[in-house]
């Protein structure tokens, strides 16, 4: 057991490539045979890694799920920001300006349109369960925006850390929801070109929910969505505690 | 050479990243604004671009091709590592604003698609005075 524990962790982003394709192999296969092509392979892969991440998280107490198991620490490596951000700046080869150019003024708005929506939303849902301290109001509400707008609003408007903690856990569960449910709506809401890909980056906003989401859905839309989801986070951050603070502090 | 490819994605992300921790501390936001669009953005720039046809086409280009298909794989490894078991015990007002957050970001992309001006007119009023 020594040797393989050595070799596994020596070793541990290429156990993670090896790790990773026999998940996808699975996964294509049971798309293939279970479901006759009806569900997206990588849909499943990102399912069952959702799964795996939960019960890594459970069995190690840690933060990042199945990369918390020592012997598959490879997985906080390729599934880190640094990777995914790479690759996501890959698929954007072959991609035309013209395309970017169609939906710019409709992605810039829906961006705005989508912090403030998720916001409103978050809020409105900590007031209906209680909570009349505006500052704990703005950190859920953030929260709703994406787990990285929650705790850095809360922590500068100075709330509790269990109001941040669940402002995290309100950002995990958008996320999560947005890699899961995005292939089961995309045809009802008429993702299927690269405008409506850049409007729903700009709404949805969480890189890992956009970036898996859209991969399920149709690969090639990838780029368009993680362009306007990548502003994002960053919009989120400067009007989180700062205009929507203000506007919440006047209201309660 | 492959490298070269690779080079000039490498290349794009680390020009996008200083241009969105500088955006972040020019905002003062405590976060990158939009790093990895603007890394895109460079990328689409230089494949369009004929002064850069040595660095993105034949090997060169398969040097960024294959992190483009590498794409997938690295998203199963994003999902196996998210704090999934934190987003489970949040509790029922995690669940509540996350999901309401999402259903309600789902129902607007058709209605803010039109806007990219495929279809009818502009019809954004009735959502702004909500907000």
């Amino acid at each position: 057991m020594d040797i393989l524990e050595t070799v596994f962790v020596r070793n541990n982003l290429i156990v993670a490539f090896a790790v990773v394709g026999v998940t996808i192999w699975i996964s294509y296969f049971l798309a293939d045979k279970l479901t006759q092509g009806r569900i997206h392979g990588s849909a499943i892969a990102i399912a069952l890694g959702l799964v795996a991440a939960y019960f890594g998280g459970v069995a190690t107490g840690g933060n990042t799920g199945l990369a918390d198991v020592t012997l598959l620490g490879g997985i906080g490596l390729m599934g880190g920001g640094m990777m995914r951000d790479f690759a996501i700046v890959a698929t954007a080869y072959g991609v035309h300006l013209s395309e970017l150019k169609k939906a710019g003024i409709a992605g810039v708005i829906s961006i705005f349109a989508g912090v403030i929506v998720s916001f409103i939303v978050g809020a409105a849902i900590a007031v209906m369960f209680g909570y009349t301290d505006p500052t704990a109001i703005t950190t859920i509400g953030a929260g709703a925006v994406t787990y990285i707008v929650g705790p850095v609003t809360g922590e500068a408007i100075g709330a509790s850390d269990a109001v941040i903690t669940l402002s995290v856990a309100a950002g995990l569960v958008k996320s999560i929801l947005v890699m899961i449910g995005t292939p089961l709506v995309a045809r009802h809401i008429g993702l299927n070109n690269p405008q409506s890909a850049m409007v729903f980056g700009g709404l949805m906003g969480t890189t890992s929910g956009v970036a898996a989401g859209l991969a399920a859905t149709d690969p090639k839309l990838v780029p368009y969505g993680a362009m306007t989801a990548t502003f994002y986070t960053g919009v989120g951050c400067l009007l989180g505690p700062s205009v929507l603070f203000f506007i919440v502090s006047a209201m309660f | 050479m492959i490298v070269y490819g690779v080079a000039l994605l490498s290349g794009c992300l680390i020009l996008g990243m200083i241009i969105g921790e500088a955006l972040g501390i020019a905002l003062n936001v405590e976060a990158n604004v939009g790093g990895v669009g603007i890394a895109m953005l460079f990328l689409v720039l230089a494949s369009n671009s004929d002064k850069f046809k040595e660095v993105t086409h034949g090997a060169a280009g398969s040097g960024i091709q294959f992190w483009s298909a590498m794409y997938i794989p690295i998203v199963v490894a994003m999902a196996a590592r998210q704090n999934v078991a934190a987003a489970v015990d949040g509790g029922l007002l995690a669940l509540a604003a996350g999901v309401a957050a999402v259903i309600v970001s789902f129902a607007l992309v058709p209605i803010l698609s039109k806007l990219s001006g495929t279809a009818t007119p502009p019809e954004d009023n009735e959502e702004q005075g909500a907000v």
